[in-house]
């Protein structure tokens, strides 16, 4: 769309340029170049193609899991391990978090900085929560004897779902780093699409917390 | 030196003064030349003060142009270290017969092999494909930049860092000796407990990064910032096949890294993905690195073949013959690049009808290939052939890849691979492929490009000693892998009981010195060509006559690379500028918004390989911290917003001026 | 192939000196970039071609599947109604060959034999690492992969000494990784067989915890009886580092 606006709006006369000349006098210089040539922006689909690969990194995450899944090595398997109702709860803190940075957003769209950076606080709050009851999940796991060395299930199980929680815990670096620019800068340009580019990265780690949720505890603790 | 402290361990984990290979005289002669010649480089710059410079204009540059050549030259360096590797082997394999066992024991030898394949692909063919890219798609386009200048810039120190990961293994500890796919369980800490396999997946991981970061920007480069008019279809054909190549990266790099980061999960955590026990599955590791690396392959020559694609064009006078026929296959290969993965290890028993599914897939892709070839057949066809050296390469390439093409369908039918799997067959097959359309589409490239990038062409006649010494010497090099393949030799063994082999071994030897004379050339020709600048200097801007928009201005290009954007009317913009009567604009000039340079990928890139160096010895504590610095570093640079400039008309003015005066007194 | 190989070169070679530059007298047609009957040429021929390779593909990839039974002895004659193949159960070891014979109850190693004109099924794994099970002379090569088991169909038709090797690099002894395959006649085998009963050396868990430490050059070594189930145990994982039986461990 741009293209075509910078190709209409921007081209200028050049015509004087050409003046004196010996061959350029009768050429119609406008249908060489245009003046004022501004490209899109190509932030929000480089940031795009950043979340693409990393969903493939996912796809090979799950696709182990799906490989070694039910390779218990005569270890404790997801139905005797998974405690459904703490991840259920873990479950809604994420899908809250994500509801409150879409708040977060509208409030960004009405420049209000202030209740901006409340809302993208209390995404912090429930990621924050997110990330506490998973890490004591994996502490009672290791507990009982049930850590990623104990088998080829707990291998594929700690490293499909601690890679989404890592990735949580750089959104949260980033969450706090962008509120601090936000606070000192408002909201600029730059400053909106950042904010645009970790509302995309949130909802991603929400979608494939739901793979998570569905592939790993509803069909783990299935016989 | 009694038991090492609780704290020297955690600082300098397994590295002692036993991991430096004093007792290799190979490596010490190796390491004297590189400290020396290094010294002779330092003190270079400090003798001419160009400290200053180098991390101005080149280090810190987000300049698509620089950083283009400065991937080129770091392909050129690390080819240096990959074909050393080279010769080392040819010569191991021609003397180790009977009683002799050579100079390279096992311990050595199998390092050779790993390094050898690891760094032509990821070191030199990479590097080579993704600076032609870098340097040409956006003046292709009519572009003044990438679209992530900051991040072009950090992707390039991430790969040159990745690079030095694998050349500090020859001094400091020991490479992998794996193979170059490292495949498990051999490689896990079981059967490698050394560091050598550690330096492999941390340099790929460092320099993975760098790729696929570099992926997403060209992708979005070439998507968001084509000059108005240029639809998809008007695209030059080198774009295109650098779109699709990129679009391959960012869709298989990702899993090249979950195989990797897996594989070091098992290493330095004690999982369980691809060992032997406890349920491990090492049949997934193959498959992973195969989904990533059947792609691998046509990221590497699907530029090239763009690259045959101008070079023809131009150099025939003629319009390429078949373009949306050379796009449509380009995008067919593309897609079919992720459908045959399995062909790489038909001999695993997957069973008949998987087996003949992938090996008819492989079979398919030579259908667009082929059409590709005639394509460019036919551009040849009633055109007026100028033989300069791209020309030379090009032809050399056509001649000589149709038969690595064969000999592709021919291992592509499973009873033949059971029967030539990892022979040497196999071996001159993919140096069929690679050297024959990869190398020889870079050399065609480099010739191509070079004035563009430096404003004079390179000397002809080394140029062309340089090609026919590579095409004999290949051919010289390969044949006997071809023969000593079908009489049932297997790859990678460092000594043969078999007297009757021999001489096909010395043949391959004598061809190897034959590409190190074509490789010398080229040096030669780099050399010559400099002290001959002024006489091979290019005033206009469009040495060879050429058809894209990259020779509409000037050579080398100012930085802004184009004073006014282009508009495009045709597939081949400049020829289409030419035939209706372009005239260069003089006046007009407004000021150009252009990204400023930054140190932070360079900063950040250094930090990542400490990391790297760090875990690969396991020191804990300087790899944490070395961690901390790399995301401080992050964080920092997301707090500058200060990113770009405008040129002001003046310097504008001041630049195109100087090409004014210097186009009336030449031209 | 060599339809389309040679031509396309043979071109290539003709238009660059056809249309070099100096050539003034040959035809020059800057703008002749499209034919459509050309077009279409190019496309079909090699597909055609890859339509009856893809069909050949097909049927010899499941004609000589290494999983697939025997069918015949060799191209002349099918293969007599109760034959049995010889089952061998083959180990990939760092950097030797072990065999089993289970129906003879004995094993070798770096040594393998097999009577004329007899179908032979080769069980195969390995105990650490990646190997390749090959014999050019018998058959394609299988992988032999450690906790997995491969198979494969041959027979032999010509008495005689024939190497074999590994096909898959796998660590500092894998150059001398070889063996010998002897084809013997009916009778031979037999007395082969016998000489190896006769022998004292049995191989049992010891003497296989032995066998799989790391060691190159092996000379051919015979074992007169073997512990059952041996290979079972080796190929569920029973002597890895974790030392913990795949069949022990269930599911």
């Amino acid at each position: 769309m741009s293209d075509s606006i910078a190709s209409t709006a921007g081209q200028l006369p050049l015509a004087t340029a050409a003046a004196g000349h010996p061959s350029g006098g009768s050429v119609d210089r406008t249908r060489f170049h245009v003046l004022h040539h501004h490209p899109e922006n190509g932030t929000l689909l480089g940031f795009w193609l950043y979340l693409m690969s990393d969903c493939l990194l996912f796809a090979c995450l799950f696709a182990a899991y799906a490989v070694l899944g039910r390779n218990y090595a005569a270890g404790p398997t997801g139905a005797q391990l998974f405690n459904l109702p703490v991840v259920a709860l873990n479950t809604t803190f994420l899908l809250l978090s994500s509801i409150t940075y879409g708040f977060a957003m509208l409030e960004s769209q009405r420049k209000r900085v202030g209740a901006t950076l409340v809302w993208l606080a209390v995404t912090a709050l429930f990621g924050a929560g997110f990330l506490t009851l998973e890490l004591g999940e994996f502490a009672e796991l290791i507990e009982k004897g049930a850590g990623p060395q104990r088998s080829a299930f707990l291998s594929s199980f700690f490293t499909l779902v601690g890679t989404h929680g890592l990735h949580v815990t750089f959104g949260m670096v980033w969450l706090f780093t962008l509120m601090v620019q936000l606070a000192r800068h408002g909201l600029t340009a730059a400053n909106r699409r950042r904010l645009m580019c970790l509302s995309m990265f949130w909802h991603f780690l929400d979608v494939v917390w739901i793979g998570v949720f569905t592939f790993v505890y509803l069909m783990g603790v299935l016989p | 030196m009694g038991e090492p402290s609780n704290l020297q361990t955690l600082l300098l984990g397994r590295l002692g003064w036993d991991a430096i290979p004093i007792h290799e005289p190979i490596l010490v002669g190796t390491f004297v030349a590189v400290a020396l010649g290094g010294l002779a480089v330092l003190a270079a710059l400090t003798r001419f003060r160009l400290w200053g410079p180098l991390w101005r204009d080149w280090v810190t540059s987000i300049d698509h142009k620089r950083i283009g050549i400065m991937y080129m030259v770091f392909g050129v360096v690390m080819l240096l270290r990959g074909f050393s590797d080279a010769v080392l082997m040819r010569a191991q394999q021609a003397v180790s017969f009977g009683s002799s066992h050579g100079f390279l024991p096992p311990h050595h030898y199998d390092q050779i092999f790993t390094a050898h394949g690891m760094i032509m692909i990821f070191f030199v063919a990479m590097p080579f494909v993704v600076g032609l890219m870098n340097f040409v798609v956006p003046l292709q386009i009519g572009a003044r930049d990438v679209a992530f200048p900051w991040l072009n810039n950090f992707s390039f120190w991430m790969t040159v860092f990745g690079g030095v990961l694998v050349m500090i293994s020859l001094f400091v500890g020991e490479f992998a000796r794996t193979g170059w796919l490292a495949y498990p369980p051999l490689s896990g800490i079981e059967f490698s407990p050394d560091v050598g396999v550690d330096y492999y997946i941390w340099s790929l991981q460092i320099a993975g990064v760098g790729t696929l970061l570099s992926g997403v920007n060209l992708i979005t480069t070439i998507v968001k910032m084509r000059a108005p008019g240029m639809t998809l279809m008007k695209m030059p054909v080198f774009t295109w096949t650098a779109l699709c190549s990129n679009i391959l990266i960012v869709a298989s790099f990702p899993v090249l890294t979950a195989a990797l980061a897996l594989l070091s999960l098992d290493r330095y955590a004690g999982t369980h993905f691809f060992t032997n026990e406890l349920g491990g599955n090492a049949m997934m590791y193959v498959n992973l690195i195969w989904i990533w690396g059947h792609p691998e392959v046509y990221i590497l020559v699907l530029p090239v073949f763009g690259v045959f694609s101008e070079v023809v064009a131009t150099f025939c006078g003629k319009k390429l013959f078949g373009y949306s026929s050379m796009v449509y296959a380009t995008v067919v290969i593309t897609i079919l690049s992720y459908l045959v993965w399995l062909h790489h290890f038909f001999t695993m028993g997957s069973g008949a009808s998987v087996n003949s599914f992938f090996g008819i897939t492989t079979m398919i892709i030579s259908i667009p290939t082929g059409a590709k070839i005639f394509n460019w057949l036919f551009t040849m066809y009633r055109g007026r052939i100028r033989f300069e050296v791209p020309m030379l390469w090009t032809v050399g390439f056509m001649v000589t890849f149709v038969i690595g093409g064969m000999t592709g369908v021919m291992l592509a039918v499973p009873p033949a691979d059971f029967v030539l799997h990892n022979s040497l067959f196999l071996i001159a097959h993919f140096h069929n492929v690679i050297i024959g359309g990869v190398v020889f589409g870079c050399m065609a490239g480099i010739n191509y490009w070079f004035p563009k990038a430096f404003g004079y062409r390179l000397d002809p006649v080394w140029g062309k000693r340089s090609f026919w010494f590579w095409l004999v010497g290949f051919w010289v090099a390969f044949t006997p892998l071809y023969v000593l393949g079908l009489m049932g030799v297997t790859r990678r063994l460092n000594h043969f009981d078999d007297p009757s082999l021999q001489i096909w071994f010395q043949v391959a030897a004598a061809g190897a010195v034959l590409i190190a004379l074509g490789i010398g050339c080229f040096l030669v020709q780099l050399v010559v060509s400099w002290q001959k600048r002024e006489e091979l200097r290019d005033h206009t801007g469009d040495p060879w006559g050429g058809r894209t928009l990259e020779w509409s201005t000037a050579s080398p290009p100012p930085d802004y690379n184009f004073a006014f954007t282009p508009m495009v009317h045709d597939s081949d913009a400049w020829a289409d500028m030419k035939r209706h009567g372009y005239v260069r604009p003089l006046e007009g000039f407004v000021p150009i918004h252009m990204p400023r340079n930054t140190g932070a990928g360079f900063v950040i890139a250094a930090l990542s390989a400490a990391c790297g160096f760090a875990l690969i010895w396991h020191m804990w504590i300087p790899a944490a911290l070395a961690f901390v610095a790399m995301l401080t570093a992050i964080i920092v640079h997301t707090f500058n917003y200060d990113r770009d400039y405008h040129i002001p008309a003046e310097d504008v003015i001041r630049t195109e001026d100087q090409r004014t005066r210097m186009l009336a007194q030449h031209v | 192939m060599l339809l389309i190989i040679v031509p396309v070169i043979l071109l290539t070679l003709f238009f660059a000196w056809r249309y070099r530059q100096s050539n003034k007298s040959a035809a020059y047609d800057p703008e002749w970039d499209h034919s459509t009957t050309l077009e279409l040429v190019i496309w079909t021929a090699p597909l055609l071609i890859i339509i009856a390779l893809g069909a050949i593909t097909w049927i010899s990839t499941h004609t000589l599947d290494p999983y697939r039974r025997l069918d015949r002895i060799d191209a002349a004659r099918p293969l007599p109604a109760d034959s049995r193949p010889l089952v061998v159960d083959v180990v990939a070891l760092d950097w030797k060959w072990l065999f089993i014979y289970p129906e003879q109850g004995i094993a070798t190693v770096n040594e393998l034999a097999a009577p004329v004109d007899r179908p032979i099924h080769f069980n195969i794994t390995a105990s650490s690492v990646m190997n390749s099970f090959y014999i050019p002379a018998l058959a394609g090569q299988i992988y032999a992969m450690p906790g997995m088991q491969t198979q494969l169909n041959a027979v032999i038709n010509k008495a005689g000494n024939y190497q074999g090797f590994s096909a898959n690099y796998s660590g500092a002894g894998f150059s001398d990784m070889n063996f010998q395959f002897r084809g013997l006649s009916e009778a031979d085998f037999e007395h082969w067989v016998q000489s190896a009963k006769s022998g004292s050396a049995r191989l049992d868990d010891a003497a296989y915890k032995d066998l799989v430490q790391p060691s190159v050059r092996v000379p051919v070594q015979r074992f007169g009886d073997v512990q059952a189930e041996l290979f079972d145990r080796i190929v569920g994982g029973c002597f890895g580092a974790g030392a913990m039986c795949m069949n022990a461990m269930g599911h």
